[in-house]
């Protein structure tokens, strides 16, 4: 496939479609995670609905649907909101959220109304403000190189590359002022200039993704996604892939999704985003709600098994090595509760402790190796706080029942060392050799 | 001569205004403002499912449809601040566009896809329309008003606590979360009643813009009540004034620009808090520590002469105060127009016995005021105003008395 063939599938409407919605989203969410990040995802809110007026004002002069002046006027009213909530907030002593709501109500208003009135000469109405202008896009192109694209594309590119170019350039600066702004007081950085230099291109990315979903649901895309990227990932860079990720994916997926439902992109777009951040919200490899459930499930299982392993290991220190105990024992070994009922059959698949058929449960080998570190862990740490602690003998079991399950092997060893290899424990009980 | 249906519609918006300001003041109070904003966002699916669920559209099917939706956003918003790592804005952010979203995707699919004439008025519950608005509508306005009324004038006390310092309450054993659910919830309904008129997007102004505006003017909650009702009330009217006779534009923006006007006035123009009469305040005061520090400077030259008036120059003043030429003379003109001082023919002034006795008092409170912030600095610390001249009204006279015991004056 030679590179002009690929190229020309920008003359089928979907495509075209995919590449606007794609790039405005991921301007929009790689700046995003400085919004989310720093706390100030409402701030973002305020300026998508306030560059309202400065799109209408744009289309009055510039008369069009893709002159430069709506990105003129629009990142200008985008910086004056963050200016007069700021301005309201420090000056006129108002709550913040309180100067938030009347900036940017106040400012969509005047842009609904300027609309209504003028926007019947400039082919814009109110329809405009809500799905955005993306049915026109395929409809409206240029020829680049003996390509057709969509004239929309040159534009969000362009904000697309400046945007990258502006996280590029000041990723230090954004970093230390997203994470510390006080540090980047102290070390010099103007903190204020590089607030408001942000603001400025989330403005300019906003009033970009305008043409694509509107001023209203723009929002989704300044917030999902990068939520998403931080459900993922605990780094700022990871988390921008993250987000730009999840932005170009919901573009992907809002296009085919219309094409079946035939509701219009601008609403799929958040709605897919959405759809994504709801399988991170659950399934993110660390901060996923159901992930974080299992972990902890699993470790409830786990410490259960290792009572289990622990009562069998004691079982046969006293009695009989090879009678084991009976599985009600097991049971109660493990505690009450439903996960107690796990704790036998995670031993078994584990090949930690067998059961023959109605006989009595019995450790393995590597049962038996595992259950003698883990009493060594218990006993050990009785000893330790026989020495160092000045507790009545009763009060030594308790702590090192609950304290064994998280002991490892280098603990262990730093124990024995401070103890100077002690053969027993406060309670006369051998400690059992280190398992090899 | 207004006509009974325009009657109808100026009953209703104003009473669904007065309804926002009243209960959107403990809301703004409380710094909850933009939660009704979200709350409005996130009713748009129900009450496109409202549509749905009956065919038709039927004002109370579909409220009911909102009211749940709404209130189910605010829960996730809960939900998703409680138990993961994401925070207030954010949680906020996502409810309210991912609702909005899927308000906008099921409204296209009524639009394409419903049957039957009535599809078409429900668009405007985005930007908000009045002119529809019919005698029922009016009742279930009045009946959510009354209802807030009553509950604000039963729990009065208890909202009172619970805006102000939810701690305490909790601490003082009122149930302090029920008191905030009800808040809530009547922030929720008068959220709900107000879509119609006033629309999805810009609801959230009606809460905030009377609310806010009436907090410039007071200090005091029952009258804030008072003053955003009335605000609310005169908002909702004009605004739907302003929407009829200008042809049928949306009411909500124009009820939201004719709030922020007034908002605009208040926070010029009111009468402590207001910008103007903040800066005229700050103008007072700067020329009230110059007529002082020109006293006790002047003072302070003139005292081993006591108490002969001895001409002191003008060139060792400029130098003591650190004015520019042009602010000294400004300052020694005044203080002869208040016959503080008198000009003398070199270029000197000296005092006017008045004057004296002025200097003698702000230079008594100065140096008891010095006195005690190297003495008991961490008392001074806790003294909100420095003036001169109150420090007898400010300190107990006993300290009063100790501070001018060591400094023997």
């Amino acid at each position: 496939m030679n590179i002009p063939h690929l190229l020309s599938l920008f003359d089928t409407p979907a495509i075209s479609t995919i590449a606007v919605a794609a790039v405005a989203s991921a301007s929009c969410s790689m700046l995003g995670c400085y919004l989310v990040l720093r706390r100030m995802s409402l701030l973002g809110d305020a300026i998508s609905h306030a560059v309202l007026p400065g799109i209408a004002l744009g289309f009055l002069i510039g008369g069009s649907t893709t002159s430069a002046w709506i990105f003129v006027c629009a990142a200008g009213v985008g910086l004056l909101t963050t200016l007069l909530v700021q301005a309201l907030t420090d000056q006129g002593q108002i709550a913040e959220d309180s100067s938030l709501g009347v900036v940017f109500t106040s400012l969509f208003a005047l842009g609904v109304v300027m609309i209504a009135i003028v926007g019947p000469r400039v082919d814009l109405d109110l329809d405009c403000v809500l799905y955005g202008l993306l049915e026109l896009v395929p409809l409206d192109t240029v020829t680049f190189f003996g390509i057709e694209i969509p004239r929309a594309l040159i534009s969000l590119t362009a904000v697309l590359v400046l945007t990258m170019v502006f996280v590029a350039l000041f990723w230090k600066e954004l970093k230390i002022v997203s994470f510390d702004p006080q540090l980047a007081d102290a070390m010099g950085l103007r903190a204020a200039v590089v607030h408001y230099l942000l603001m400025g291109m989330v403005a300019l990315a906003v009033v970009a993704a305008f043409n694509a979903i509107g001023s209203v649901l723009v929002l989704a895309m300044l917030v999902v996604p990068p939520v998403t990227g931080h459900l993922l990932s605990d780094r700022l860079g990871r988390m921008m892939a993250w987000a730009v990720a999840a932005a170009v994916a919901s573009a992907v997926l809002a296009t085919v999704g219309d094409a079946y439902l035939d509701v219009g992109v601008a609403p799929l777009l958040p709605l897919m985003s959405g759809a994504l951040f709801i399988v991170a919200l659950f399934f993110a490899p660390r901060h996923g709600l159901i992930t974080r459930l299992w972990h902890r499930l699993a470790l409830a299982v786990r410490i259960k098994a290792e009572d289990v392993m622990a009562a069998l290991y004691r079982a046969e220190e006293t009695g009989d090595a090879a009678a084991g105990l009976a599985w009600r024992r097991c049971l109660a070994a493990a505690g009450r509760g439903p996960l107690a009922w796990l704790a036998l059959p995670q031993l078994w698949i584990g090949g930690r402790a067998r059961w023959p058929a109605g006989g009595q449960v019995q450790l393995t080998e590597r049962g038996r190796e595992a259950a003698r570190s883990l009493v060594r862990s218990h006993r050990l740490w009785e000893a330790y706080l026989g020495e160092h602690f000045e507790l009545p003998l009763d009060h030594l079991h308790a702590p090192a029942e609950r304290i064994e399950h998280y002991i490892g092997p280098s603990l262990r060893e730093q124990l024995a060392r401070e103890l100077a290899g002690p053969g027993t424990d406060p309670h006369g009980k051998q400690i059992p050799p280190e398992a090899r | 001569m207004i006509g009974y249906n325009t009657a109808v519609v100026l009953a209703g918006t104003s009473l669904l205004g007065a309804n926002a300001g009243l209960i959107g003041s403990f809301a703004v109070l409380r710094r909850r403002a933009l939660l009704g904003d979200t709350l409005a966002h996130a009713a748009l699916p129900g009450l496109c499912l409202g549509f749905l669920a009956l065919g038709h559209r039927s004002l109370p099917a579909m409220l009911a449809g909102a009211l749940a939706s709404g209130v189910t956003g605010i829960a996730i918003v809960a939900v998703l601040r409680r138990f993961t790592r994401i925070k207030d804005d954010a949680a906020l952010g996502i409810v309210l566009s991912l609702s909005f979203g899927l308000g906008l995707a099921l409204l296209r699919w009524i639009q394409t896809s419903a049957t039957g004439g009535s599809k078409s008025g429900i668009a405007n519950y985005i930007f908000g329309t009045a002119a529809g608005m019919i005698a029922d509508d009016v009742k279930l306005i009045a009946g959510v008003s009354l209802f807030s009324l009553l509950a604000v004038l039963l729990f009065y006390k208890e909202f009172r606590l619970v805006t102000f310092d939810a701690g305490f309450a909790r601490v003082q054993g009122w149930p302090a979360t029920l008191l905030d659910f009800l808040v809530m919830a009547l922030v929720a309904a008068s959220v709900i009643v107000g879509l119609p008129a006033v629309g999805v997007v810009l609801t959230a102004a009606l809460l905030i813009l009377p609310a806010a505006a009436a907090r410039l003017w007071t200090e005091r909650l029952g009258f804030m009540l008072l003053l955003a009702a009335v605000f609310g009330a005169a908002i909702g009217a004009s605004g739907t004034a302003f929407s009829v006779g200008m042809g049928g534009l949306p009411t909500g923006p124009l009820i939201v620009l004719t709030g922020a006007a007034v908002f605009l006035f208040s926070l010029l123009f009111a009468n402590r808090r207001g910008v103007v009469a903040r800066l005229a305040a700050e103008r007072n005061m700067r020329q009230r520590v110059a007529e002082q520090t020109l006293l006790r400077v002047m003072f302070e030259f003139s005292e081993a002469d006591l108490p002969a008036r001895p001409p002191v120059a003008a060139a060792a003043l400029a130098r003591s105060c650190a004015w520019s030429p042009a602010e000294l003379e400004r300052q020694l003109r005044r203080a002869v127009a208040l016959s503080w001082l008198e000009p003398m023919a070199t270029g000197a002034w000296r005092f006017t016995s008045s004057g004296l006795d002025q200097a003698t008092r702000v230079a008594r409170g100065y140096r008891l005021w010095r006195a005690l912030l190297t003495e008991q600095p961490e008392a001074a610390s806790l003294m909100s105003e420095l003036d001169l001249e109150a420090i007898d009204r400010m300190l107990p006279a006993e300290t009063v008395r100790e501070l001018e015991a060591k400094m023997k004056l």
